[in-house]
């Protein structure tokens, strides 16, 4: 299977007054396609400095990072505003849809960035709505709708431009369990549409989701190993 | 070019919406250009306005008419130099109509006021003016009933007169003026014609408010030893106004008998200088009024770019979600600059739809209505300061760090 990622080395330092503290030192994975890959650690673990750099919001101090064989650690802030256009979906932890837009608007508003004409956009923002099973809500605004359903949204927000990578970062970290097994499940949907996924989170039962689980501390890798029961949702099918 | 269309309605719809979201934040931070515009394209009306009357009152003198007079328009020379020159005479006025060939028509011209009385009616302060029987060809004035004096009267200074609209109407209110009598001061004339009406100059002084009479027999009645005359000479083309000017020049040399050296005792004036006068001081006004009045614009335009500012941080999360998912800095730039231009915009046509009724208040006082220029000019200038205001601001939004912006709270 192709690799979609490839980090060498990846470094990076904030400097905090007169101190440099390394957020991540010597960070080197590989990421293939169709993988499922949880990263865990407790916060300060440089966890979500990981995800900043793989989502192309930042980039390192010192190291390579290859996306598709692309080396994106040296572009500018345009260059990579295109690449997290097309190649990344962002699922965040508070689901960061625009508050006075409606359902349709969200999930279209990647194809405006990128491009797209009126017709086309609409017509893939209603399939990726369609995949996350929220037809009937395609003209709610976010407060008429349920922490799940927003975050199904979101999830078709990161759809839309069929990108490389989801990035979800503590998807259910808002949610009670019961939902957040539903947008898990949702997940797991995704992955057997053969899209890869990494999911940052610290919480263990939800990390299972994942073919693999890579663990930092301290800004190193501690371990990065196979899941050996992974686990299923059981939300076998989303509720269209 | 898709591209750019999709993120321009992007960027209308944000602005829209988030006008929409704050509406009495909106309309408060509005008001300020609401305030800039409306006085600004009120003393804009009222500065064309003044232009407009001005020309009015000018085209009433006529472009092709030099006046031949003691005192020079516009000033600059001195006063008591000026006040001792001899004054100009009845006979120079005849050496000019006799010998210039660049003219058309001649009349010397000098003017008292005088009590107009007619059985008892009467009217105050009515200019009298002498002439001679080319005065109206000279002057480009018509008569509206009767006929003008002839050069047989004129010259032979016979009692009779022809009047301006307004003393007509308000001396023959019920009946024919013509072959009536009426007294000018303590003199008899007999009414001959009636001017059509002028209007007035400047929108000061009435020119309907007259009584025109022989210059030869005005000498007689009504002149003192101060009273001068001036020479109204009208070119037998416009083309030929500096040549006709020269000739002019050189009979009334000759006639006030000047030794080649010596200098002009006499000015011979026209038009031009008055208007160049004029838009001396016209520019002088509209810089000023403009100034002033653009400064409530400057002052609305801080007001936006203080919103903007705050906007800016509200959106903070906003920014950093839209960076997120694939908007350039240039695109958040942008669209920030619509909102704002957005905003002003509004306030533009706010302001307008305000000034448009004002105006036609000024319209009562001065001869104008509020140019289509103005209006458009108007909208630009909200449009520009909305774009200069939220620059600013804009920038700020687009250059925030994503990963921050996604943090803030």
């Amino acid at each position: 299977m192709s690799t979609v990622i490839r980090l060498h080395n990846i470094t990076k330092i904030y400097h905090v007054g007169s101190e440099d503290v390394h957020a991540l030192q010597d960070i080197s994975m590989e990421i293939k396609k169709n993988e499922y890959l949880g990263i865990m650690g407790p916060s300060g673990s440089g966890k979500s400095t990981l995800m900043n750099i793989i989502g192309c919001l930042d980039t390192p101090t010192a190291g390579l990072y290859e996306l598709n064989g692309i080396n994106v650690s040296e572009m500018n802030d345009n260059q990579l505003a295109k690449i997290r256009n097309k190649e990344i979906g962002f699922v965040f932890q508070t689901f960061n849809l625009l508050a006075r837009s409606d359902v349709l608007h969200n999930v279209e508003l990647p194809l405006i960035y990128g491009g797209i004409g009126s017709a086309e956009r609409k017509r893939l923002a209603k399939e990726a709505i369609g995949r996350v099973g929220l037809t009937e809500r395609i003209h709610h605004k976010p407060n008429e709708l349920s922490g799940g359903q927003r975050q199904r949204v979101a999830i078709a927000r990161s759809l839309v431009t069929q990108p490389s990578i989801l990035l979800a970062d503590e998807p259910t970290g808002n949610l009670d369990s019961k939902t957040g097994d539903e947008i898990m499940a949702l997940f797991d949907k995704l992955q057997k549409e053969g899209n890869t996924i990494i999911l940052v989170t610290h919480e263990e039962y939800i990390a299972e989701h994942a073919d693999r689980i890579i663990r930092l501390r301290d800004g190193i890798i501690e371990s990065d190993e196979l899941v050996k029961n992974k686990r299923v949702a059981n939300h076998t099918e989303v509720s269209a | 070019m898709r591209f750019a269309f999709s993120e321009l309605r992007e960027g209308l719809l944000i602005a829209f919406q988030a006008l929409r979201a704050n509406k009495m934040r909106s309309i408060l931070t509005t008001l300020g250009i609401v305030i800039g515009i409306v006085s600004v394209t009120l003393m804009g009306t009222a500065i064309e306005g003044l232009d407009r009357a001005f020309n009015k009152s000018i085209q009433s003198i006529g472009a092709d008419v030099l006046y031949v007079q003691k005192w020079p328009w516009g000033g600059g020379q001195d006063w008591w130099t000026i006040r001792n020159r001899r004054d100009i005479s009845i006979k120079q006025a005849r050496a000019i109509e006799r010998q210039a060939e660049l003219v058309s028509a001649v009349s010397p011209v000098a003017g008292t006021m005088r009590q107009v009385k007619y059985r008892r009616l009467y009217v105050d302060a009515v200019t009298i003016v002498g002439t001679g029987a080319d005065f109206l060809r000279v002057n480009g004035t018509n008569i509206a009933l009767g006929r003008y004096f002839t050069a047989a009267e004129a010259d032979g200074g016979r009692p009779v007169c022809a009047l301006g609209s307004e003393v007509s109407a308000s001396l023959f209110p019920n009946e024919t003026p013509l072959g009536k009598t009426v007294k000018l001061g303590a003199y008899p004339y007999k009414v001959v014609g009636v001017l059509e009406k002028q209007g007035s100059f400047l929108g000061l002084q009435s020119l309907d408010n007259r009584a025109y009479v022989p210059i030869n027999r005005f000498f007689k009645e009504f002149a003192t030893r101060r009273t001068g005359i001036s020479i109204f000479v009208k070119a037998s083309s416009l083309p030929n106004l500096d040549e006709t000017k020269e000739e002019v020049r050189g009979i009334m040399r000759k006639a006030r008998g000047l030794k080649p050296k010596q200098e002009d005792d006499f000015a011979i004036n026209q038009q031009e200088i008055l208007i160049q006068t004029f838009n001396t001081i016209g520019v002088v006004i509209a810089a000023v009024g403009l100034f002033i009045t653009g400064l409530s614009l400057f002052v609305g335009g801080i007001g936006i770019m203080n919103i903007m500012f705050v906007s800016v941080t509200e959106r903070t999360k906003e920014i950093g979600v839209r960076m997120a998912i694939g908007a350039p800095r240039r695109t958040i730039l942008q669209q920030f600059l619509m909102e704002s231009a957005a905003l002003c915009l509004m306030g533009g046509i706010i302001g307008l739809t305000i000034a448009f009724p004002l105006s036609l208040i000024i319209d009562q006082v001065l001869p104008t209505a509020m140019p289509i220029s103005i209006i458009a000019v108007a909208l630009l200038v909200s449009v520009f300061v909305g774009v200069v205001s939220g620059l600013l601001p804009a920038y700020r939004a687009s250059r925030l760090d994503p990963v921050d912006a996604l943090r803030y709270e």
